[in-house]
């Protein structure tokens, strides 16, 4: 599953955000996943735990989603993304990179492809809370 | 906070020993059939070969190779279908030839997302189908593959040579290294471009003739390899691994 190979990356961000801040323990990480990319949450979270480090321990994982809200660009018309009746093939494709929905998608107001996601792309780690030192 | 993509490119290029980027500093240059010949020629002669188009809003790799089914498949991120002979990847597999406006920063994203996660296997080459210019793509692969190396596509025309010159500047003054210069479509053979190659320090790998039979032959890789377009690029492939070799014995 593509989710696997997000789930990588998200542990190793964490295993060297862990070294940079100097933390002997990780006990939380907050991963945001945008509704565009359309990640299985269940899915994420399994390959987080599956792929942990050891300085990662039994970290709560925490995966919060956000509503994916485009914008055209020539209008100004703000809408939210709605993978209802998109099918398969593109909704796959848009799972994989996300930037391919300007190929399927236009602006309801104008119908122009020149919009934006303002939010809710993609895959982003928020936060990662541990503990310092020896102690 | 961090985007996760970005730290784990390095572990999926780990697999390949040398990445060249086919580039060239305007479009209508031939840079994609150079890219795609290339790759084929290479692995002709028993390498194993990636190709991957990165020329997000005008792909045409698919196009020359004759590409008309199959998918990447999805296996702890995705598996590059293997078309004639060649690890294959491009952005066309999910936009089928649709427009697709990109602008600077969906083209960066789409980048980071390919790259963090395509599975690619053991290759020696992987040779990259680049865009055009000194835009946002080439400056994001410039940071996220410092080890790409670069081989410059120009025709004899002054102007393509000129966009050609800020290229290899731009390459030059942060130390990439450039493989060399290839002057493609070529009718009338000056001395103009390698002089000018020469001058500013790059390798000049030589001539493609313009060949008027390589059109018919876009999306036949049979007809196309028989070519003297071919045979041309041959040589610059060999080139290309001799450089190697006299790299290795330094």
């Amino acid at each position: 599953m593509h989710e696997w190979a997000l789930a990588e990356g998200v542990v190793a961000a964490v295993s060297r955000i862990a070294e940079e801040q100097g933390l002997r323990r990780v006990t939380e990480v907050t991963v945001r996943i945008g509704e565009l990319q359309q990640v299985d949450r269940e899915i994420l979270i399994f390959a987080i735990d599956q792929l942990r480090t050891p300085v990662m321990g039994d970290a709560r994982i925490i995966v919060e989603e956000a509503p994916a809200r485009l914008r055209c660009r020539v209008c100004s018309h703000t809408w939210r993304f709605d993978p209802e009746g998109l099918g398969e093939e593109v909704s796959e494709a848009i799972h994989f990179v996300p930037e391919v929905v300007h190929a399927y998608l236009r602006c309801p107001g104008c119908g122009s492809p020149d919009f934006e996601v303002v939010e809710g792309r993609g895959i982003w780690l928020a936060s990662v809370k541990g503990l310092r030192g020896d102690g | 906070m961090a985007d996760p993509r970005v730290e784990v490119i390095d572990r999926r290029l780990s697999t390949i020993d040398r990445i060249i980027a086919v580039s060239s500093g305007k479009g209508g240059v031939g840079k994609s059939v150079v890219a795609s010949t290339l790759a084929l020629t290479l692995a002709r002669r028993g390498l194993e070969v990636g190709l991957l188009d990165l020329d997000f809003t005008c792909p045409t790799t698919h196009l020359i190779l004759g590409v008309e089914d199959g998918m990447p498949e999805e296996e702890r991120g995705l598996l590059p279908p293997r078309v004639q002979g060649l690890e294959y990847l491009s952005l066309a597999y999910y936009t089928k030839d649709r427009p697709t406006p990109l602008r600077g920063g969906d083209i960066s994203n789409a980048i980071v997302e390919l790259l963090s996660i395509t599975r690619w296997g053991q290759l020696a080459l992987l040779v990259v189908d680049m865009p055009p210019g000194i835009g946002d793509a080439t400056l994001d692969l410039l940071r996220l593959i410092p080890q790409m190396e670069f081989l410059v596509v120009t025709t004899p025309s002054h102007i393509a040579f000129e966009t050609v010159r800020r290229l290899l500047g731009l390459l030059g003054g942060l130390r990439r290294r450039v493989v060399g210069v290839v002057e493609n479509m070529v009718m009338n053979p000056s001395d103009f471009v390698e002089g000018e190659v020469e001058a500013m320090g790059f390798p000049y790998l030589g001539v493609i003739p313009f060949d008027p039979e390589l059109e018919g032959t876009l999306g036949d890789v049979e007809a196309l390899m028989e070519t003297s377009f071919a045979e041309a690029v041959g040589r610059i492939a060999s080139a290309l691994l001799d450089e190697e070799a006299e790299g290795e014995g330094d």
